[in-house]
Formats: structure tokens, sequence, C-alpha cells
């Protein structure tokens, strides 16, 4: 009984000498996203794991911000991804949902965000309608989006003498508008669409797409799909000889964890476009070591993405001294600017697109890759303004 | 030189070949599926987890054991089978009596356990598997590039699915199997262990999906959700086949390999439906399948 009364009063004593106290801020962060689908490598639980390396990083108890955590599955559903940003925003209080990858989905959520007042920090998804058709004030598109691959990637390899494309397109909304995207880049810089298939999505043999491409006297191979379907592609390109013949492949949305499946040994060669690698400086080192020693896997740029998009948007609901006016919170991001361990200098646009430099890699030969993580070779860095679209007017919320 | 429809005869010769390799793998999962139900009447839907599974076990055959793509092929199909004889002990068996939504149900849930356990314990995106030495690059046919794994595919799924045919319609033992699924009382009271029987048959049907599994881990992405995207088209080929049609499952398989790559050239976009397609026109004028006898 004594016992318990003294611990008891100096839990007590030391809530009232906290400096905290005066100053304690709420904030609850949902991580939305994929977490057994296709994309649960490139986000899932590693996108948590990011999200609490962040928290714990900017020390947010010590500064008087206490965060909670919480995740679910949207399973690439819109409707599911819907229903639970309601529910996090009317019943759990949550005040900002974060990575969401698939882009139908991010577009409702962003929606929702918008209508709730909270703020979507958005890794994980790759539409441009985030920041342009479907701009929203509270929308923040931290990590990627296609247009940005399309440049880094498709200008690149045109300019590389790569002029004659080839694509193989994924036949639904997002590889039709990879390769539109792609194209003009392609076109802008001189080279000329040779050709196109429409692939059936998913699919697991892309054996006569390919010899299409190969009959089709294309310098480069577009592949605009994602995921498994890329996968499947570029090991069947390997074994039919395509690359070995000289013509390149160009993976056009392409992270970490697939070039991981597919090992050095058939993935050499292949240039693709991220805006983060772990094994870029020191500082991406330490923190992706970390990461793997929580994870079990080297972080994908999306899982990135998440941390240092917490990083910043815990700034700057420090800065506003709140979380609960989630327009007043994202205003705020657009007026700061992050230095930021694995992104370099942020800043964050007024239609919410996230300013920062991505960059080219090619995958390394077996003989030149150390382990099974270490894949890339950084070719070179693609500024900011130069890889990301322009902004359009009416997406500029600093000036509504 | 001759032209059909704008596409050049070199492609179109490519484009039977290919279709040909795809048939390999629809005919090698198809004679599970129809042996399996043609003999117990079981609708097998874990077929497809089993034949993701041989692939799996082939990579871990490599990369826990060290023990290469050669054995493997041997290996990996008896480690699935006997995992499937366990199933058809403890579970399979007692819906014999039921009907065959049952054991349908029943399949379909393992499937899903099946492929949930490997995605918890891989994750989703895949892992690498090599192509054997031996088999490596390809030879030059004049209007294609023929990888030699590939060929050595439909050699290897033309032995395996007229080895299995021969066994089940020419020897006696198949007869006993044959008979057995007509009358399982009568060929118990000759004599012949007839849960055994079935028991090695499921074995067996599932060995052969496991045997594909590993045929295709080095062309394929080995991941979890490989066979769930195989295997509606596997059970289309056998409905289009006639169910429980041992040669009519691989004769269709080949066959709709063959349409289907011919559909990626004159329309790519329709060649993931033209299977279906298919069967619903025979379902509609041969309910029974084409090489079915009518019920």
């Amino acid at each position: 009984m004594f016992k318990k009364l003294a611990v008891s009063s100096a839990a007590l004593a030391a809530m009232i000498g906290s400096p905290a106290l005066a100053q304690d801020i709420a904030v609850k962060l949902g991580v939305l996203n994929d977490r057994s689908g296709v994309y649960a490598d490139l986000s899932g639980e590693g996108s948590v794991v990011a999200a609490r390396m962040a928290v714990e990083d900017f020390k947010a108890a010590d500064k008087g911000i206490a965060v909670e955590i919480i995740s679910a599955d949207h399973q690439n559903k819109p409707d599911i991804g819907s229903n639970i940003a309601r529910q996090w925003y009317d019943v759990d209080g949550v005040n900002a949902i974060l990575d969401v990858p698939t882009s139908s989905v991010a577009l409702a959520v962003g929606d929702i965000t918008a209508e709730k007042n909270g703020v979507m920090i958005n890794s994980g998804a790759g539409s441009t309608s985030l920041t342009r058709e479907q701009c929203r004030p509270t929308t923040v598109h931290w990590t990627y989006d296609t247009a940005a691959l399309a440049t880094g990637t498709g200008a690149a390899m045109t300019n590389a003498g790569g002029k004659k494309w080839f694509f193989l397109t994924a036949d639904y909304a997002f590889g039709h508008s990879l390769e539109e995207n792609t194209s003009r880049v392609v076109e802008e810089n001189g080279g000329e669409v040779v050709g196109q298939v429409n692939v059936p999505f998913p699919a697991q043999d892309f054996s006569s797409f390919l010899l299409q491409a190969q009959g089709s006297g294309a310098d480069v191979i577009g592949l605009a799909n994602a995921g498994g379907d890329t996968v499947n592609a570029i090991k069947q390109a390997s074994e039919f000889g395509i690359t070995q013949a000289g013509q390149k492949l160009a993976a056009l949305l392409f992270f970490v964890t697939d070039v991981h499946a597919l090992g050095a040994q058939t993935a050499q060669g292949l240039s693709l476009t991220e805006a983060f690698y772990w094994d870029q400086n020191d500082e991406t080192r330490a923190w992706s070591k970390r990461f793997m020693d929580t994870h079990g896997a080297q972080p994908t740029m999306v899982q990135a993405g998440v941390y240092s998009g917490t990083m910043a948007y815990l700034a700057a609901v420090e800065a506003v001294g709140s979380a609960d006016d989630g327009k007043a919170v994202s205003a705020k991001m657009k007026e700061m600017e992050f230095d930021d361990p694995l992104f370099g200098t942020v800043t964050v646009r007024g239609d919410g697109r996230a300013i920062h430099d991505m960059y080219l890699f090619e995958v390394k030969t077996p003989d030149q890759s150390e382990n099974e993580w270490d894949l890339y070779n950084q070719i070179s860095s693609i500024s900011g303004e130069e890889a990301f679209l322009p902004m359009l007017e009416e997406c500029d919320f600093t000036k509504q | 030189m001759f032209e059909l429809l704008g596409i050049p005869p070199q492609v179109l010769m490519g484009q039977l070949l290919l279709g040909l390799i795809n048939g390999s793998f629809y005919a090698v999962l198809s004679l599970g599926l129809a042996v399996i139900f043609g003999l117990l009447n079981i609708i097998n839907f874990a077929h497809g987890a089993l034949y993701m599974a041989g692939a799996f076990v082939a990579w871990m055959l490599l990369n826990y054991l060290g023990i290469g793509y050669w054995p493997a092929l041997i290996l990996a199909p008896l480690i699935v089978g006997a995992f499937g004889i366990v199933l058809e002990r403890t579970m399979l068996s007692r819906l014999y009596h039921l009907d065959h939504l049952y054991g349908l149900l029943l399949t379909f849930g393992l499937a899903l356990i099946i492929q949930g356990l490997f995605r918890n314990y891989y994750g989703i995106s895949g892992l690498p598997y090599q192509i054997p030495n031996l088999l490596s690059g390809g030879q030059n046919l004049g209007f294609m590039f023929l990888p030699n794994y590939r060929a050595w595919v439909v050699v290897a799924s033309v032995l395996v699915c007229f080895g299995t045919w021969f066994m089940i319609e020419k020897t006696r033992l198949g007869a006993y199997l044959r008979a057995a699924t007509e009358n399982p009382v009568l060929v118990g009271a000759f004599g012949v262990n007839v849960p055994l029987m079935i028991m090695l048959t499921y074995g067996f049907g599932v060995a052969l999906a496991g045997f594909a599994g590993v045929l295709a881990a080095p062309i394929y992405s080995v991941n979890p959700t490989m066979g769930e995207q195989l295997i509606i088209v596997v059970f289309a080929v056998v409905v289009i086949g006639g169910m429980g049609s041992i040669m009519g499952a691989i004769l269709t398989g080949y066959m709709l390999g063959i349409v289907e790559g011919l559909t990626r050239v004159f329309y790519p976009e329709g060649s993931a439906v033209v299977i279906f397609v298919i069967m619903a026109i025979v379902l509609m004028i041969k309910p029974e399948g084409l090489f079915g006898r009518p019920a």
C-alpha cells in the first residue's frame, strides 16, 4: 500500500516537474498501406518501422510531442482504404495518414483527408494526379511520381543513344500513364517510339511480347509495368538473349526489393530511377543499417520516404504547436526547408509536391556486387526542378 | 514471301513455338488435375498452391542444402507429393462420401493457407532462381532465338505427360485405378488396397504440380502468387478438355497454349481472356468437353 502510494506520488511529481507538460501535443499517425499484397515488400511493415524510427530520431517525446502510430492494410482497394481513412479521422482521432501506395487508393484517401482536415504524406503512390488534376491543400506527395521516373530513365537512356523505343505496357490506367509520360520525354529528347503492345495485367509469360519488341528493331524496350510483371519480363528478356543482343531494358517503376528478387545475375545493366538507395552515403548507410536490424531487409525509397516525410511533418507540427488543423500543418510544411539525412534538401511546393533530387542507377554486374543487397551504381543525379513536372497555377495552395 | 494478316511467317513460327512452351505448363498442371478428378472425384483447388510450393522447395533445396536443379527436379515433386499425401490422409479422405463441393472448398481454403504461409515467410517480391548451367544459352533457329531451357521444358513435359497417360491407360496398375474409380467396393473385394491406391494417386497428381513448379522456377519469378495466377486458366483447360479425361487434358493444354500465343500477336489485349471465351463456347456446344464422354 505504502509502496504503491510512493510510486504514484513519484510519478505525479515527475509529471508536474516535467517541462513538457505545458506544451504537450498529441499526434496520432496512421500508416495505411499494402500489408499482404503485391506492394507489401516495398511498403508494408517496413513503412511502419520507418515511421517509428522517425518519431525516435525526431526526439518527439523530449519536445513534448506524444506520438502514437497505428497501421492498417488497404489491400490496394480504394473502398477499403476509404473506409479505414474515415474511421481513423472520425473515430480514432488520427491526424495524418502516411504512405498509401496504389494511386487509386491514394487519390481516394487524399479526398477524405482534405474533407476531414487531416494531412496525407504520400510516399508509396506514383500518380502525378495527386498534385495535379486532383490536387488538395492537405496532400503532400513526398517520394516520387511517374513523371519523375520517366524523366530520369527516359531522358537519360535517350540521350545515351537509345533513340528508338518499344513499350511493353501493363494494360490498365497506371501502365498507360507511365507509357505516355515516358513517350513524351523520349520525344522531347529526340527519340521516337516505334511500337508498343498492351500486355494484360497481371502476366506471367512475356516471351511473346518480348519477341515482338525484339522484332521491332528498337534500341530500348520500355517496361511500363510494375512489381512481379517487371520481374518476369526482365527475367525472360535475359533468357531470350534480348539484353545480350544489345537491346536495352528500361524499368520505369522498379524498387530495390524487385532487383533483389531478380538477383544481379539477371538484372545487371538495367537502368532505373529512384529517390533513395541505401548505399549512397554515410548517413543513408547508417540509417539503413538500423532499419535492416529491425526489419530484415534494406529499405526501399518508399520506406525511406515515410521516414523523412514523418520527420518533416513532426517538425511542422512542432512549429504550429498543434496537429489538429491539417491545413495549417501542411501550409507550414510548404514554408519550411528540410535538411533530411536520406533525401538531402527537401522543399514542399504549393501543390504539395516535395522537391528533392532523383538519381539514375544502373544495376551492378555479379562481379561488382559484393553481397545480395549491393546492387546499384549511381550514374547521375537529377535535380528536383528538372525531375518533377512544373506546378499548375490552380494547384498552388500557398496563393489561395 | 507470304504474310498472314500482316504478320511475317517468322514471327508466326516463333509465336507458335512459344505457345507450345506455355502449353507445356498447362498440360502438366491440367494433367495432375485431371488425374485427381478422374480417379478421386476431388476438384483440387490447391493445385496452384502446390505448383508454387514445388518452385519454393526447389529454391529451398538450393539455398539451404546446396542441392541444384537436377536433383531438385526429382526431389521437389517427391516432397510436394508427400505433403499431398499427408493432406489426403488427414483431411481429404474424410470428404469422399460428400458432394464435390466440399472437396473444392477444403482445397480452396488449403490453397489460401499455403499461399499465406509462404507470403508471410518469404515476402511477395519473389526469389531468384537461375537457369542450370547445362541449359543456359540458346539456339538461333533463324526465325527466333530459342532458349535451351524452354526447349527442355517442352521435352520434359511431353515425356511426363505421355508417360502418365501410358501408365493409366495401358498398364495393369492403371487398369486397377480405373476399375477402382468405377466400383471401389468390387475392386476392394478382389484384394486390391483401394484407399492406398487413392492416396498414392493424389500424391502423384500433386507431385505433377510440384514438378511443373520446378520447371517454372528458372523462368518465372518464384513468388507466392505464381500458382494463384495460373490455376484458374488451368481449370479452364481441364473443363475444355473434359473433366477427368487424361488425354483430353494433355492435348487441350498444348492446344490452348498455342491459341493463347497467337492471340498475343493478333490481339494482345485479349490474350488473358481467350481461353475463357473458348471455355464458354465449348460449354455451350459440348458441355462434357472436347474429349469428355457424355454423362
